[in-house]
């Protein structure tokens, strides 16, 4: 037996409007290279560093919401290496002491209590990003090309202590870790867009005979899928090595997207000192006991914390509550949806599965959504009163989302109506015996699957309008008389 | 008789008609182009131009040190690896100067990135001391004080790290002030060592030291180190203080020092004299710190400087090496861009901050540096002032000191006010053999005001002065 011993470092931008030393742009995803610059996030000489308020305000709430001690006295310290993206030569960071520590964030993964331990979290800046052409990295490229856009953007570096021990738990640790740092609105939690990094630190041990593996670090993971399909590769890698009575490498590696495995990137021998020392230009960060108890006060509900409590407002089960409760947004168009029809778990049903393909395939944020709780109340009211069925409502549903309609416009303009005429449905169903007098002998023989055959021949002619509770009523009746 | 403009303190100049002012703009411009090809003192003589504003330092013509930023001129550093930089900014005491229309004239020589005491480690030459062009004029503000000592601007920035404004006020017989440490904005200051780097004005007497001061000190939003409510300088004039009762503490450690000169020891203790006599309470006592002060200045000073430095790479600024990969390009850059004391500093830095040494060399710098405040601060409640010769040592010639070591405890007397953030003044003395002489003292941290009047009284019992002004040599006096 094999034991995995996981740790994450997790970088995750604030989503401040402007970035942590300077009043230029924070979020420059989609803009232009190098038109969100200025002297001092640029490292020109004689600039100067001015911390941002908002970012400590941020580090703070993540701080509270990831239950950590906060210090009120914490100072800045330079990491110094040299790289063409890092215009200063140095990163300004928490080295020493960082803002806040001793944390944790606890879940439920399959029916088993886990809680991970957070060492830290600190406050520092990004660096620029680079193109290199011709090669993967600096060293060998024709050309390289630098974009500082991303140069002082507000970062939080949350620090894990060897606590995971699956590369599953891991995804599962990250996807809480970003419901949470969405629900308390300090990071957009986008992987794609490079909002939330994360590097992991693995090693195995074989609990037999005791030996441990080297640890390896997995450097610049950037979707919740490959942090589970990375760690997958490198456990297997290295119970492999182990198995074969060696060792892997104490070394640095990388997920490689279409290899779909790990490469190395560098060995701990070619690793930097990276000289910390005070940062001057900052004086120490010094924050009162009533800023940090006025921003727990305000602190929103955390996800765990909703999950819970939909359980027991609504009555609806965990597993909806916790797909429900983990994104905001989602969860308060639920509590809507369920206050104005009166049926949470209907509503529950209907967001969960309907409503989140439309969102995902459509690629509309659910506050973007042409469709509001009053559409719900009239598709239960269309079900309830047998004017539609199931079936109908869900063929409705995407019209719905597509026109804005609500589905009663929808039926009578379309013609949707459900046929519970039983006259109607009797008339057809006669003539379909009439036609088919094989099938009526075959069913009074015993075989009674038959009676799908008339079923279906109803639905055929009412193109599947008919009310299936009053067709097979209609149906087995008429057979059995 | 009509005034010589060299004759007139800055409040004066600023009180003059339009006309005279653009005159004396013109006269000190025609000075700076005859003069600057034998001092060197400017690395950029500006164009003429009569453009200023109203206020406090209305047609002031002043010189900036070439580490301090000016929108739209070059800022070198005296290095290599800048020599085509244009300052894309300017500094928060250039926008301030222009704000109160001070005028400026030039960019002044300097140690490269302002390491060094005698400005011979300049990429573009030694500037020469204006008392006699075979000595250094000290450094690394030495041309911001050759420029002032020989009459080319009414005033002149430098900046002060381990005393680089006062120890060239010292050698070219000028006042050079360091304010306390965050009194005034480092903001376009180009780092050495930011924990230490002060701006400090050079002028020909402490009244024009305190126009200067007063226009470029306070709070600036743009430099986190800076302070609010500090020193209040609301006041036209300095505080009068009375020379009598005050209690001055003189380190006879600082005059043990065997790297004193029998010379400078000597003015100094003539000096003390004149004080006692106008009723100074003199008291000589045991500093006990300044064994310490050099070594601790060379593991923070050259730490700091590592990492500010490493921004210069050759790639954004300098000459850019063809290589085959990055690091080796970076290695030629670099090798190629900085002179030798930067380098050597670099290289200092770099060790005791390396992750092996930090702890042995940096962190108990750190401490030792607490001791030195702590102890400066305990001599500071029991007296008002300390005072000491600003330098051991007489300008030396052009190139006759080599050893790195030599040059560094010359800065014994300045290094602890840096240490300490505490305020210092050097104000000339009578001279020795024609060199100047300065002294310095130093007061408590924010107490500026009361430091400038009390070196405003030293200057009353100095023989360096005439009608208020510091003397200059008799070959500057006409163009
Ligand atoms: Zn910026």
């Amino acid at each position: 037996m094999y034991k995995t011993i996981i740790g994450l470092e997790i970088h995750a931008q604030l989503s401040t409007k402007t970035k942590a030393f300077c009043s230029c742009q924070a979020d420059v995803f989609e803009l232009e290279p190098n038109t969100a610059i200025c002297p001092v996030c640029t490292g020109q000489p004689g600039a100067l560093p001015v911390l941002n308020k908002t970012v400590v305000e941020y580090a703070v709430k993540a701080a509270v919401a990831f239950n950590c001690s906060i210090n009120l006295r914490s100072s800045f310290d330079r990491k110094n290496y040299f790289y063409p993206d890092l215009p200063k030569g140095y990163q300004i960071t928490q080295y020493f002491t960082p803002i806040a520590e001793n944390g944790y964030l606890e879940f439920k993964l399959d029916g088993n209590e886990k809680r991970v331990r957070i060492r830290r979290i600190h406050i520092e800046e990004d660096a620029g990003k680079m193109i290199h052409q011709d090669a993967d990295s600096i060293s060998g490229a024709s050309g390289s090309l630098v974009n500082l856009n991303r140069c002082g953007v507000p970062l939080i570096e949350i620090v894990t202590e060897p606590d995971i021990s699956s590369p599953k738990e891991a995804r599962v640790f990250m996807e809480l870790l970003r419901d949470t740092l969405r629900a308390i609105d300090i990071c957009s939690g986008d992987m794609e867009k490079g909002a939330l990094r994360c590097d992991a630190n693995i090693s195995v041990v074989d609990e037999e005979s005791g030996t441990s593996s080297n640890r390896v670090e997995v450097k610049n993971i950037n979707s919740f899928k490959f942090v589970e399909k990375a760690l997958e590769f490198e456990r297997e890698r290295i119970i492999k090595a182990l198995e074969q009575g060696t060792d892997v490498d104490r070394e640095t590696r990388t997920w490689n997207f279409t290899k779909r495995e790990t490469i190395s990137m560098r060995s701990k021998e070619e690793e930097n000192d990276y000289r910390y020392f005070p940062e001057p230009d900052l004086p120490p960060l010094q924050l009162s006991g009533e800023f940090v108890e006025k921003v727990r006060k305000n602190l929103p509900e955390l996800p765990q914390q909703r999950v819970q409590r939909l359980i027991q407002q609504y009555g609806i089960p965990e597993y909806d509550a916790s797909v429900l409760g983990s994104d905001v947004k989602i969860s308060l168009f639920f509590e809507e949806v369920s206050r104005v029809t009166g049926k949470p778990k209907d509503a529950s049903n209907w967001i969960m599965t309907e409503l989140m393909r439309e969102i995902n395939q459509r690629g509309i944020p659910i506050d973007e959504m042409p469709i509001g709780p009053e559409h719900f109340k009239v598709l239960f009211q269309l079900l309830d009163q047998g004017k539609i069925s199931a079936k109908i409502a869900k063929e409705l549903f995407p019209l719905m989302v597509e026109t804005g309609k609500t589905p009663d416009q929808l039926v009578k303009e379309r013609g949707m109506e459900q046929i519970s005429d039983e006259k109607l449905i009797e008339e057809i169903v006669l003539r379909a015996m009439e036609s088919n007098p094989k099938a009526v002998q075959q069913y009074r023989d015993g075989k009674k699957n038959v009676m799908g055959y008339f079923v279906g021949a109803v639905m055929k002619e009412t193109r599947g309008k008919a009310n299936p509770a009053v067709v097979n009523e209609i149906v087995r009746r008429l057979l059995e008389s | 008789m009509k005034r010589d403009f060299l004759n007139y303190k800055i409040a004066e100049l600023s009180e003059l008609q339009d006309d005279a002012k653009r005159k004396a703009i013109a006269y000190f411009h025609e000075r700076i182009t005859a003069f600057n090809p034998e001092l060197n003192a400017f690395l950029e003589v500006l164009p003429l131009s009569a453009n200023y504003s109203s206020g406090s330092l209305s047609g002031i013509p002043y010189a900036l040190k070439d580490n301090i930023l000016a929108r739209g001129t070059r800022t070198t550093c005296a290095s290599d690896i800048l020599k085509d930089y244009i300052s894309p900014y300017d500094a928060t005491v250039t926008a301030r100067l222009k704000a109160e229309g001070a005028v400026l004239m030039g960019k002044t020589n300097l140690d490269e990135f302002a390491m060094g005491s005698s400005t011979e480690n300049s990429a573009f030459g030694p500037s020469k001391n204006p008392w006699d062009l075979n000595r250094i004029p000290g450094g690394s503000s030495g041309g911001s004080a050759a420029a002032v000592a020989a009459g080319l601007v009414p005033f002149a920035l430098g900046s002060d790290t381990g005393g680089s404004v006062r120890q060239p006020a010292a050698f070219c017989g000028v006042v050079g002030y360091k304010p306390s440490y965050g009194l005034v904005s480092r903001y376009g200051l180009v780092a050495f060592a930011s924990s230490l780097d002060q701006i400090g004005p050079l002028t020909r007497c402490v009244d024009d030291a305190y126009a200067v001061f007063k226009t470029i000190a306070r709070k600036d939003i743009n430099d986190a180190t800076t302070i609010n409510n500090g020193v209040n300088l609301k006041a036209n004039d300095l505080p009068k203080i009375d020379l009598k009762g005050i209690r001055i503490a003189v380190p006879s450690d600082a005059l043990d020092f065997e790297g004193l000169d029998e010379r400078v020891k000597s003015r100094f203790l003539e000096f003390v004299e004149r004080l006692t006599e106008k009723g100074a309470k003199v008291s000589f006592i045991e500093l006990g710190i300044l064994k310490y002060v050099v070594a601790t200045y060379y593991l923070i000073a050259p730490g700091e400087a590592s990492s500010n430095l490493s921004r210069y790479d050759g790639v954004r600024y300098g000459e850019r090496v063809e290589s085959e990969n990055y690091e080796e390009m970076i290695k030629k850059n670099r090798d190629i861009g900085f002179g030798d004391e930067v380098k050597r500093r670099i290289l200092l830095g770099t060790f005791t901050l390396s992750s092996a040494y930090y702890d042995a060399y940096y962190r108990r710098a750190l401490k030792i540096r607490r001791i030195i405040s702590d102890r400066i601060n305990k001599v500071l409640q029991e007296h008002d002032f300390i005072l000491n010769p600003t330098t051991p040592t007489l300008p030396g010639k052009i190139g006759e000191i080599s050893d790195p070591l030599t040059y560094y405890l010359m800065d014994i007397y300045t290094i602890p006010a840096n240490l300490a953030g505490m305020p210092a003044i050097s104000v000339p003395i009578d001279p020795v053999d024609g060199l100047p002489v300065g002294v310095q003292f130093m007061g408590k941290r924010l107490s500026d005001l009361q430091l400038l009047s009390v070196a405003k009284e030293a200057e009353k019992l100095s023989g360096a002065y005439e009608n208020g002004l510091a003397k200059l040599p008799e070959r500057w006096l006409h163009v």
